[in-house]
């Protein structure tokens, strides 16, 4: 096919966008054989038969058409019962809660119903490769704010102080983080939301790794006092349940801002879809059990792998969630991307180079440890091989 | 019972070979600790044997049959159903016995080279026994899944290769 210009006809916007850097990765290691890879972000868990079965019955029963536009009424109720009881967080089914199709376009729901063009929105960095894409896509202004390795990549009460000016409207924070691991305890996002309060900004709460916390239960920022109003939670399906191919996340906020973005949802989205929020129903009734497995299973196999790579000589930080270690990569004298695409090359691993996680992140890479305990040895076995010839 | 116990337990019930060095990165001990621990398990009889899962049928000399029979018991005043059940397990041939509730008492694993072999087994020397009042014989076809294993898993990582 001819082929238009894309400079002629393309919008400034779509054009303005950059490749995500995973991209060109992928396209590396995907043509390969015998690839272990520590690249994948998603649990390597499939979803628990009972929740399969669950959707199956749903189609079964003949329930496939559309649900309402927030989601199924009895799925809200039961999010909001779920976030009461793991988080003391306290959202109406009603107004507060809108199921999503994916935490991804909750984001993007979020975002547009947020922010205006020429709005500052604040990033810890290192993190999820989309934020600032979706922020341009709305037409704000993503401001990286980078966490540092000294820091264990936590987002400070001054760091985050010190980026705030009159164009400032949100702070978007993901603890756990992907791609660091870190995680923040009540005290220091007690500093962070005494900030967000005297700027009089918003918070977009990305915690879809919260179930992920492996030596303190996760606090969210809008349980800490008079932060309710100016959080939007955003969570889903993906990891904590290994759902990661459903696409369900979801909204929960002060119904003010969530109308908003009901209101872009209906006319973008129309609802998440049906089937899969049958499956979710049955996660959030009956899959407490294997959600605490599949916890246990990956803290055994951090503390596996982050001791380990420590002993290889790639120092890292224990981090307190998600499935991700973050190490330094600095001692090799190799940038990230040249330490993943050699070790692709020479050992057949795969890792992603941090400085596709934005600022803070060269000098790091990103290994998910969602792994089986043998590829991890055998992972380690070859990392360790690959650094020792560069030390 | 402890925490680090049960973990361990978790950790060899899957994988009886992990070493022990790994063991202890996993769960935040000394490999000293970690073998200190196995050693009370297996001295408390809580870790009895480590065996491989094999999947005979995999295996190209391997023609032997499973039998799972259902054995009626009239269990004596002296012995009760384990005295029944030891005289059962006794025979090399008896790969598992267990007690249960419900239409029969013992149920009762064989292992033999053929289907005719296990027919023998079963009325020369099961069903001659005192106590033992009747039997039913059922011929293992194919096995899907045993001890938490399934036997043909389909092995690939669905998952692409890196994903931010």
């Amino acid at each position: 096919m001819k082929q238009l210009s894309p400079k002629n006809y393309l919008s400034e916007t779509a054009r303005s966008i950059k490749p995500s850097g995973i991209r060109r990765f992928f396209d590396l290691a995907n043509e390969m054989e015998g690839v272990i890879s520590l690249g994948v972000g998603e649990p390597d868990f499939v979803t628990s038969w009972n929740i399969c079965e669950a959707a199956y019955a749903s189609m079964e029963s003949g329930y496939t058409s559309y649900s309402a536009n927030a989601g199924l009424l009895e799925l809200r109720q039961e999010i909001s019962a779920y976030l009461q009881q793991q988080f003391q967080l306290e959202y109406d089914a009603e107004k507060e809660i809108i199921v999503t199709t994916g935490a991804s376009q909750a984001i993007d729901l979020a975002f547009r119903a947020l922010v205006d063009p020429g709005d500052e929105v604040l990033i810890a960095e290192p993190g999820f490769v989309a934020y600032a894409p979706i922020v341009q896509l709305a037409g704000g202004i993503p401001v990286p704010v980078p966490t540092t390795a000294d820091n264990h990549f936590k987002l400070t009460a001054e760091q985050l102080d010190s980026y705030v000016n009159e164009k400032t409207k949100l702070v978007l924070l993901c603890f756990p983080n992907n791609p660091t691991g870190a995680t923040l305890k009540r005290e220091e996002l007690d500093k962070l939301a005494a900030v967000i309060r005297r700027h009089d900004l918003l918070v977009l709460s990305d915690e879809i790794y919260a179930e992920l916390s492996y030596d303190q239960s996760h606090c969210s920022i809008a349980a800490l006092p008079e932060m309710a109003e100016r959080t939007v939670v955003i969570s889903g399906f993906s990891k904590a349940f290994a759902m990661t191919g459903w696409r369900l996340g979801y909204l929960a906020g002060p119904a003010s801002l969530l109308q908003a973005m009901l209101k872009i949802h209906q006319y973008t989205m129309m609802c998440a879809p049906t089937i899969a929020q049958h499956g979710a129903l049955e996660a959030l009734r009956n899959g407490r059990e294997d959600v605490d497995k599949m916890v246990a299973s990956y803290r055994r196999r951090r503390n596996y792998f982050v001791k380990a790579s420590n002993r290889i000589g790639l120092p890292c930080h224990m981090p307190g969630g998600a499935f991700y270690a973050f190490p330094s990569i600095r001692d090799t004298g190799l940038t990230s991307e040249q330490f993943a695409e050699q070790l692709l090359q020479e050992e057949r691993v795969a890792v992603v180079p941090g400085s596709v996680f934005g600022a803070g992140g060269e000098g790091h890479v990103r290994c998910s440890y969602a792994a089986s305990m043998e590829a991890l040895q055998t992972a380690i076995e070859r990392i360790g091989r690959f650094v020792e010839k560069r030390l | 019972m402890n925490e680090k116990e049960l973990e361990i337990l978790e950790i060899l019930e899957g994988n009886a070979r992990t070493p022990l060095e790994t063991i202890a990165d996993m769960i935040d001990l000394e490999k000293q600790e970690v073998e200190t621990i196995i050693k009370s398990l297996e001295e408390r009889d809580i870790i009895l044997n480590y065996q491989a899962v094999i999947n005979w049928d995999h295996v190209p000399s391997n023609d032997g049959v499973t039998a799972m029979i259902d054995v009626k018991v009239a269990p004596k005043r002296e012995i009760g159903f384990d005295g029944v059940a030891e005289r059962i397990y006794r025979f090399p041939e008896v790969k598992a016995v267990y007690l249960m509730s419900g239409a029969y008492d013992l149920s009762v694993q064989i292992e033999g080279k053929t289907m005719k072999e296990v027919a023998f087994f079963v009325s020369k020397k099961l069903s001659t026994l005192d106590s033992v009042l009747s039997t039913t014989t059922h011929f293992l076809l194919k096995k899907y899944k045993h001890d938490g294993v399934i036997f043909e898993p389909e092995q690939k990582d669905k998952r692409a290769v890196v994903s931010p």
